[in-house]
């Protein structure tokens, strides 16, 4: 087994018409045990921008403290909040860093830029970018969620449907998924604010 | 702010012991991203072309259906990446900024031997730890240049080359074709043609086909330059009635303040 199946999660993010949604499962596992079905793996590093990070969860906790000081950081130096392109390129740095002997974290990141475009990307764990126009996914679930995906996801779709459309792709993607699920939880940002909700999910 | 400062040159690795327990202990490093990948180059009349696929694989499973491979290295040059995507990627960029100091410094266009040797020079220090396999490609003062580099630092000078896992059937297009002086047009074709038996006949390598032509003042990048792989659209959607997903609880809308809990005002 891999050590990034050792805690279970699933993680995913859509874009759609001026609005982008990230949604994440909440369990944290050892291995077949389940220890927390309120593990949070998608965090805000500003109000236009989540990151949701999928993969052991010593890690995850780690790099979320590191973020949050790296973007405080820039905060304070540049006296703007950081975009969400600049902040992809800062993790893939911070991931590539550490190329023989890496976090074993595969993050996802999830914003709107200055012209309320949505913007996601998804990275392996030392930090190769990828900036699709559709949906990234990653964590134990991906191969669902990838299936999930290709099928659900359209073009321009608002922030209800949306969530509609990231939701149910999650869903279905953790129930045939032993590592990941028990509850789950939709940020969807949109210019006018964040709407985050938990979904009803099987929990077993 | 002392403290907070971190010495930022080279590699750490904080984590290399605590990695190496785990896989002792039975768990599996898990694998980067590649580019299985088909990538080419040739010399033609008035300068080079180069040509690559778009898919990157993780394992089986393809990771981008239309990632860029033909990186940019100088204004004159660029150079296309095969192998763990990461170093392919970073190992260009970081060689691009090199470059661009190096023509500031020396007030010229940088020439191609001069990545060629700073490029094989980086990754033999590695030895093969960084796994970027390159063809690189320019015009220089010396006129149309092609290389190929592999991942532990040895390079070739050749007029048409071929790297990846569909390097073979690229390679059977152009030793079946390639002849000196191609016109700009019949190049071209080549290296769309080479890739594309990279495409079919290569699993690691899919979807569209990148070429970038470099000649003496003037660089033309296709993103795209044919796409024989496209979807069809759906014939059905599958959007959901509004309320389809139950939800249990709606959280108060997260801002800025509650990601930041220092206060940077």
């Amino acid at each position: 087994m891999s050590i990034m199946q050792y805690n279970g999660s699933a993680v995913v993010a859509m874009t759609g018409k001026n609005c982008v949604a990230i949604a994440a499962d909440k369990r944290l596992g050892q291995r077949a045990l389940t220890v927390d079905m309120g593990f949070d793996k998608v965090f805000p590093m500003t109000n236009r921008l989540y990151v949701g990070l999928a993969g052991l969860a010593t890690d995850v906790k780690t790099l979320h403290d590191r973020f949050r000081m790296h973007v405080n950081l820039y905060k304070h130096r540049e006296e703007r909040t950081i975009a969400p392109k600049t902040f992809a390129h800062m993790v893939s740095h911070m991931l590539y860093e550490r190329r023989f002997g890496p976090y074993f974290v595969e993050p996802v990141i999830a914003g709107l830029d200055d012209n309320q475009q949505p913007f996601i990307c998804n990275m392996d764990l030392i930090g190769c970018p990828n900036f699709p126009n559709d949906f990234v996914v990653c964590g134990t679930a991906d191969e669902n969620l990838f299936g999930m995906c290709e099928s659900l996801w359209e073009p321009d779709l608002g922030p209800e449907e949306l969530f509609e459309t990231i939701s149910q792709a999650l869903l279905n993607a953790v129930d045939r998924d032993a590592m990941s699920g028990w509850g789950a939880i939709v940020h969807i940002l949109t210019p006018d604010g964040v709407i985050t909700r938990e979904l009803k999910g099987r929990m077993d | 702010m002392a403290p907070l400062l971190e010495p930022n040159a080279g590699f750490k690795f904080d984590n290399a012991k605590r990695n190496q327990l785990l896989s002792d202990k039975g768990y599996m490093v898990p694998t980067a991203t590649k580019t299985g990948t088909t990538i080419v180059g040739l010399i033609y009349k008035d300068g080079v072309v180069l040509g690559a696929d778009t898919r990157a694989t993780n394992g089986s499973i393809v990771a981008d259906k239309n990632c860029r491979k033909i990186h940019y290295l100088a204004p004159n040059m660029y150079c296309c990446g095969a192998g763990t995507a990461a170093d392919t990627d970073f190992t260009t960029s970081m060689i691009s900024s090199q470059l661009a100091l190096h023509s500031l410094n020396t007030g010229r266009d940088a020439r191609v031997v001069t990545a060629m040797t700073m490029l094989k020079q980086y990754l033999f220090r590695y030895q093969g730890h960084i796994g970027a396999a390159l063809v690189l490609g320019g015009y220089d003062v010396m006129g149309p240049h092609l290389f190929t580099i592999y991942p532990h630092g040895s390079t070739d000078k050749l007029p048409y080359v071929t790297m990846g896992s569909g390097s073979l059937a690229a390679m059977s297009v152009f030793e079946s074709s390639w002849r000196p002086e191609l016109s700009r047009e019949e190049a071209v074709e080549m290296v769309k043609d080479a890739i594309e038996a990279g495409i079919f006949n290569d699993l690691g390598s899919g979807s569209n086909v990148d070429v970038c032509i470099i000649t003496k003042d003037n660089v033309e990048y296709i993103r795209g330059y044919s796409q024989p792989n496209e979807r069809v659209p759906k014939e059905q959607s599958y959007r959901f009635a509004p309320g389809t997903t139950e939800f249990i609880a709606t959280a108060p809308a997260a801002t800025a303040n509650d990601a930041a809990a220092m206060d940077v005002s």
